[in-house]
């Protein structure tokens, strides 16, 4: 296993849909109780559409990198679409095999970006 | 001195290989590698002489009872309890010290205080504020000093005639401080406050003698000191027990029962309802015999050169910070550090790479991170069968993980 590929360290240095939204549509909070970490992501939307996104919160490698990949992906979708993701979307977008604990930290984006599109 | 070597060689969990090399284990503050003497025992008893205890009179069910109660026996010389009926069977020390803050609840009333430290394991600190939510009573903390020590300079102020429990840490799981309890026992016993110790992360790393201590209660886990799970000891003094209110209810515990009524049986079975985990139990009694067999100045010794070294090892390593006593004494052998630009979940999944296992979290002490402006850190903790090559592997996985995240 290695976590630490070059796609991931690169959005991990260089996030996208990082920092803060002028008045967003929705904002999501989301806690790892394991670790303490958490993740903030706001969004706008226009038309059942999430037309923009941006996060912010201290944490691994692993969970900033895969707010910066997921958004990255979600940004331009159907709000019905991004509500149906799960674990195996992050784990098919990271492409790399995560163990359960470390999933967790992948899975704090998702659970932040949903519980944003949830507030509607 | 300790040859670490035979050590290793007693516990299975170091045959197995990770690229080519047995563990680095360092998450024993978490939980212990089992002792094939404990393993083989347990199989045995599962095979050869399984029934329940305290109950049939068949041979196999007394020969049970007779190897459950040896522990009894072994524990309370281990720890030099008076007799072996001041020593509860719980599941572990979390068990041990919620009967306490329950049963001990009954008595407490509004007004009243319990004293705790700031360095407190979730285990013996939420128990004590449900105690206090549910009675009105008040909880009251031992500081930290930035020296990740404990400030007994004011004791008087904080143990009180107000204080009805005192309940701390002997030997805290991420500071690896061990505190002088002592001190804290001299002035509980002058306002006439009960004195519980946490003895979880002590138990397996010095001798404990409740006695000479004159704590009224310790706690402390099996699966901490190369036994199973499942097993917890509460120790209480006779006439304190003797007194308590039982946590659980049920089997076995009891002297009379109506359809209405019960009448409690006599100490230890007054506290251990229900089936307990006997072969556990039994396997437990084991590990007693190996440390009678090493010998505790074998044990300190070894344990104390090899804080010595990682002291020295991991203070050299740039930007990392200790979370901890910086010098070797009153203290364990475990280390909770942050590294400047490098997150503790991405060190400890790097060192896993490297078949080096640490703990990375909060480990149950998040007021205490909070203290200290931390979120989470890496632990690293050693026991008996650790060697300075283990932290060598640390310290090299450290620095190619600063390389690769850097």
């Amino acid at each position: 296993m290695d976590l630490y590929q070059a796609n991931i360290l690169d959005h991990y240095k260089h996030p996208h849909y990082h920092g803060k939204l002028v008045r967003p549509s929705a904002e999501g909070l989301a806690a790892n109780l394991s670790c303490g970490d958490s993740l903030q992501i706001a969004i706008k939307v226009n038309k059942d559409k999430l037309v923009d996104a941006a996060f912010q919160g201290e944490g691994c490698v692993l969970s900033q990198a895969t707010a910066s990949i997921l958004l990255t992906e979600a940004v331009g979708k159907e709000l019905k679409e991004i509500a149906s993701w799960d674990k195996q979307k992050i784990i098919d977008l990271l492409k790399v095999q995560i163990g359960p604990t470390r999933l967790q930290c992948a899975l704090l984006s998702l659970d932040a970006l949903q519980s944003a599109i949830k507030k509607l | 001195m300790l040859n670490v070597e035979k050590i290793r060689a007693d516990f299975p969990f170091f045959l197995q290989k990770k690229n080519g090399q047995s563990w680095a284990f360092l998450d024993n503050a978490a939980s212990t590698q089992k002792l094939e003497a404990v393993l083989h025992v347990m199989d045995n008893l599962y095979r050869t002489h399984f029934a329940n205890i305290h109950r049939g009179v068949y041979d196999i069910a007394e020969a049970a009872t007779q190897d459950f109660e040896e522990t009894r026996n072994l524990v309370a010389k281990f720890i030099n309890a008076s007799q072996p009926e001041e020593i509860i069977f719980t599941k572990n020390t979390t068990e041990a010290l919620n009967a306490l803050a329950y049963t001990l609840g009954f008595n407490l009333k509004a007004g009243d205080e319990v004293v705790l430290s700031e360095m407190e394991h979730h285990a013996n600190l939420v128990p004590w504020q449900q105690a206090c939510q549910r009675t009105g009573a008040i909880l009251k903390f031992i500081p930290v000093t930035p020296e990740f020590r404990l400030n007994l300079n004011n004791l008087d102020k904080i143990i009180s005639s107000k204080t009805k429990v005192v309940s701390v840490v002997v030997t805290s799981n991420v500071l690896g401080t061990t505190n002088k309890v002592e001190l804290i026992i001299a002035q509980a016993r002058k306002v006439g406050a009960l004195v519980i110790l946490d003895g979880a992360q002590s138990v397996p790393h010095q001798p404990t003698d409740v006695q000479k201590l004159d704590c009224d209660f310790l706690a402390f886990s099996a699966h901490k000191i190369y036994g199973p799970t499942g097993v917890g000891v509460l120790y209480g003094k006779r006439k304190l027990l003797e007194n308590l209110s039982p946590f659980l209810t049920g089997g076995h515990m009891i002297d009379t029962v109506e359809y209405q009524n019960t009448t409690w049986g006599p100490i230890p079975a007054k506290f251990e309802a229900g089936t307990p985990a006997i072969a556990e139990v039994v396997g437990f009694g084991e590990v007693i015999k190996y440390f009678n067999k090493i010998g505790w100045q074998n044990i300190l010794a070894h344990e104390f050169d090899l804080t010595n070294y990682s002291l020295k090892k991991l203070q050299a390593i740039k930007g990392l910070k200790l979370f901890g006593p910086r010098d070797s004494q009153h203290r364990c052998p475990v280390f909770t550090f942050s590294i400047e630009g490098l997150h503790a979940h991405d060190l400890a999944s790097i060192l896993n790479d490297e078949g080096v296992a640490v703990r990375a979290g909060h480990h149950c002490t998040q007021p205490l991170h909070r203290k200290f402006g931390l979120i989470a850190t890496t632990r690293a903790s050693c026991t008996i069968y650790n060697t300075k090559d283990d932290i060598n592997r640390l310290v090299d996985g450290i620095k190619k993980a600063q390389k690769i995240l850097g």
